[in-house]
């Protein structure tokens, strides 16, 4: 279903949940709403549910107005972060109950339950009470109900939060090839930018309860709006500097200089922001074209087989991405290095002005 | 110490595995010393309930005469009274009657007012809560007038009714707070996840919230059956010949003759044993619902 919101906002006493915000959703389409915790994704989601009516503005689907009414008679289903099953009826009952609740009759139900089932890999199980799945199979249980339903739109409210990386890992891969159906709108709300961008489709990226950008997943990484938004969707965060712009070359506080690629040529002069990403600035001088910055280490975050090394330059704290299990002596002076081609420059108040060419970037990194 | 250690260690990982002699011998005499501590206690609570089962079998005579520590002519006469004479078991069955009667009334009306005070917030919901347990605050002779005159006027005087709803005043707050309690323990996305499924709120409450919390539900039951069931004052004042509960028939068994105390202990038991009954059910959730459900 085409789902639209019109300026819908909410306000729970005097606390803003949520700002004013516009969003369509086309059929099919598979859409990441991307924000940290209490950015207001669940808010939003119970608003699209209709679990919750907004203070203001309206919810349309198919262009059909449904602001306010009854959840019970929207064409949602809902998968939440908490395992909800029924705990009183088995795995079979509980996949059933939707199409129950529709009337259909017994041979379709039956068959729509297994085939579900079999799809999520929990088929062994269906006389079994949720109680007695292991967590994983518990949420494949409540996706089994979601999709069993065959609603126009599903929502998907951080399914694999509270589940164990490994099973993480395996349940998002086969989420992926499962909502491809083409029909259903999926919307799934993560804090995880890496989940973002291995789901695809588009992404909403939201911040204390304002939409902050939205549009595909790729383009939305590759040209993040604003800070605030290049914050949120990269994981660690963005490195943030201060630093004058000149002709062809952008200066940093303590002096260093970064010569200007193609795409950020012909900028105004005068103060701006600029950003890398931790994985474009590396310990590792790859490349004669990386520009080195000088920082003292103050940690280093092993995170799997790389290191993120913390290191203080001026005011700021930059984040460097080192492959393999490194440890860099606490206050040591290190020198990390920054590829030019790969900076993003934001204006002092946080607008995007110009972000590297990722296409191209892309190109060059297969060749 | 260090072995002490060990012991427990093993002890934690293997329960019931194999253990060294010496762990053996020591665990078992510190048992023995808990046993006697506790067969001690048991004995001692139970002394009273051995006695009144004793006293059910022996005849007045043999009662009156002296100490005996067990029945020396065992007889059921006291038992075939109770369950031929109508004046005696007339009172089990008024007893049983408004209780159930009265646990009925009290789950139908806390169920919906436990879910509401467990899920929606309106003006006032904490108060109301809260002072709805002010009936309990206050000994029941407090009520004793009011009610007296009440039903006298509106002619439930003597009726089951009368002593089932006169128990409502206590059972019914009680029965909401353990419910909540049940309730605020069942995560609150079950109801939206019903609802989204397509469930409408009667069946959604019946088929699926109820199964849910029937261990709660078991055990408000059972308060309500204990409270209605022990409680005397009110339902020997709101009844008099038709609806005459069996422990006021119980305090009325002075005749000419004399007390009959075989025929009293004999009540007696019977009176416990519909209560150790439904304890036997709901063993293991009564600590939950004496916490009233807030474990």
């Amino acid at each position: 279903m085409t789902l639209t919101l019109e300026n819908v906002a909410k306000r729970v006493g005097a606390d803003q949940h949520l700002d004013p915000l516009s969003l369509e959703l086309q059929p099919g389409s598979f859409n990441v709403l991307l924000g940290r915790t209490l950015a207001g994704k669940t808010t939003l989601m119970r608003l699209m549910a209709g679990l919750d009516a907004p203070t203001s503005g309206r919810v349309l689907e198919n262009g059909k107005d449904v602001t306010g009414a009854s959840v019970r008679h929207r064409d949602v289903a809902m998968v939440y972060q908490q395992f909800i099953n029924y705990p009183a009826m088995t795995v079979y009952e509980n996949i059933a109950s939707p199409l129950r609740r529709q009337g259909k009759d017994k041979a379709e139900i039956d068959a729509k339950v297994r085939r579900t089932a079999a799809m999520l890999r929990i088929d062994p199980f269906l006389q079994r009470l949720p109680a007695e799945l292991s967590g994983g199979q518990q949420q494949r249980c409540a996706i089994a109900r979601a999709l069993v339903k065959g609603a126009g739109l599903l929502l998907l409210d951080e399914p694999l939060v509270n589940l164990d990386y490994k099973l993480r890992e395996e349940l998002r891969a086969e989420l992926r090839d499962i909502f491809a159906d083409g029909k259903t709108t999926v919307v799934y709300a993560t804090t995880e930018p890496q989940e973002a961008l291995i789901l695809g489709g588009n992404v909403t990226v939201l911040h204390e309860g304002r939409m902050l950008q939205t549009g595909p997943t790729g383009a939305v990484f590759h040209a993040p709006a604003s800070l605030e938004c290049a914050a949120v969707f990269s994981d660690p965060p963005m490195n943030v500097v201060d630093a004058i712009l000149t002709n062809d070359r952008v200066a940093l506080t303590d002096g260093t200089s970064l010569p200007l690629s193609a795409h950020d040529r012909n900028l105004p002069a005068g103060p701006c922001r600029v950003g890398i990403r931790a994985n474009n600035l590396t310990v590792l001088r790859r490349s004669e074209r990386l520009v080195p910055i000088k920082g003292r280490v103050e940690l280093s975050e092993i995170s799997g087989s790389e290191t993120f090394v913390h290191l203080r330059h001026g005011d700021s704290t930059l984040i460097a991405r080192e492959e393999g299990v490194h440890s860099h002596p606490f206050g040591s002076e290190i020198q990390v290095y920054a590829d030019p081609d790969r900076i993003f420059v934001f204006s002092t108040a946080g607008q995007l002005v110009a972000a590297p060419n990722w296409r191209r970037g892309a190109l060059r990194n297969i060749a | 110490m260090s072995k002490a250690a060990t012991a427990s260690a093993a002890h934690a990982l293997a329960p019931g595995a194999l253990a060294s002699p010496a762990n053996i011998r020591r665990s078992s005499s510190r048992v023995s010393g808990k046993t006697v501590i506790l067969i001690g206690y048991i004995v001692f609570l139970m002394l009273p309930i051995y006695w009144m089962v004793n006293m059910s079998f022996k005849t007045n005579e043999e009662i009156l005469s002296g100490l005996t520590l067990y029945p020396h002519a065992p007889t059921l006469r006291n038992y075939v009274i109770i369950f031929t004479d109508p004046s005696w078991y007339s009172g089990y069955i008024n007893s049983i009657y408004y209780v159930t009667l009265n646990t009925i009334i009290s789950l139908t009306a806390a169920l919906p007012a436990a879910y509401a005070f467990s899920r929606y917030r309106f003006i006032g919901d904490k108060h109301v809560f809260f002072w709805l347990l002010t009936n309990k605050m206050a000994p029941p002779a407090v009520f004793l007038l009011p009610f007296f005159q009440l039903y006298q006027t509106v002619g439930l005087f003597d009726t089951h009714i009368a002593v089932a709803l006169a128990h409502c005043l206590f059972n019914v707050p009680l029965a909401v707070w353990i419910l909540e309690g049940f309730m605020s323990g069942v995560p609150r996305e079950i109801d939206e996840m019903a609802y989204i499924d397509g469930y409408s709120f009667p069946r959604f409450f019946t088929t699926v919230f109820m199964p849910m919390i029937r261990a709660g539900i078991g055990v408000t039951a059972f308060f309500c059956f204990m409270f209605s069931w022990v409680e005397l004052l009110l339902a020997r004042t709101l009844t008099s010949v038709d609806a005459k509960p069996i422990a006021a028939t119980m305090t009325r068994t002075v005749s000419a003759s004399g007390m009959d105390w075989g025929l009293l202990a004999a009540a007696g038991v019977l009176t416990i044993l519909p209560g150790a009954l439904v304890i036997w059910f709901v063993r293991n959730y009564i600590a939950k619902g004496f916490a009233l459900g807030r474990v």
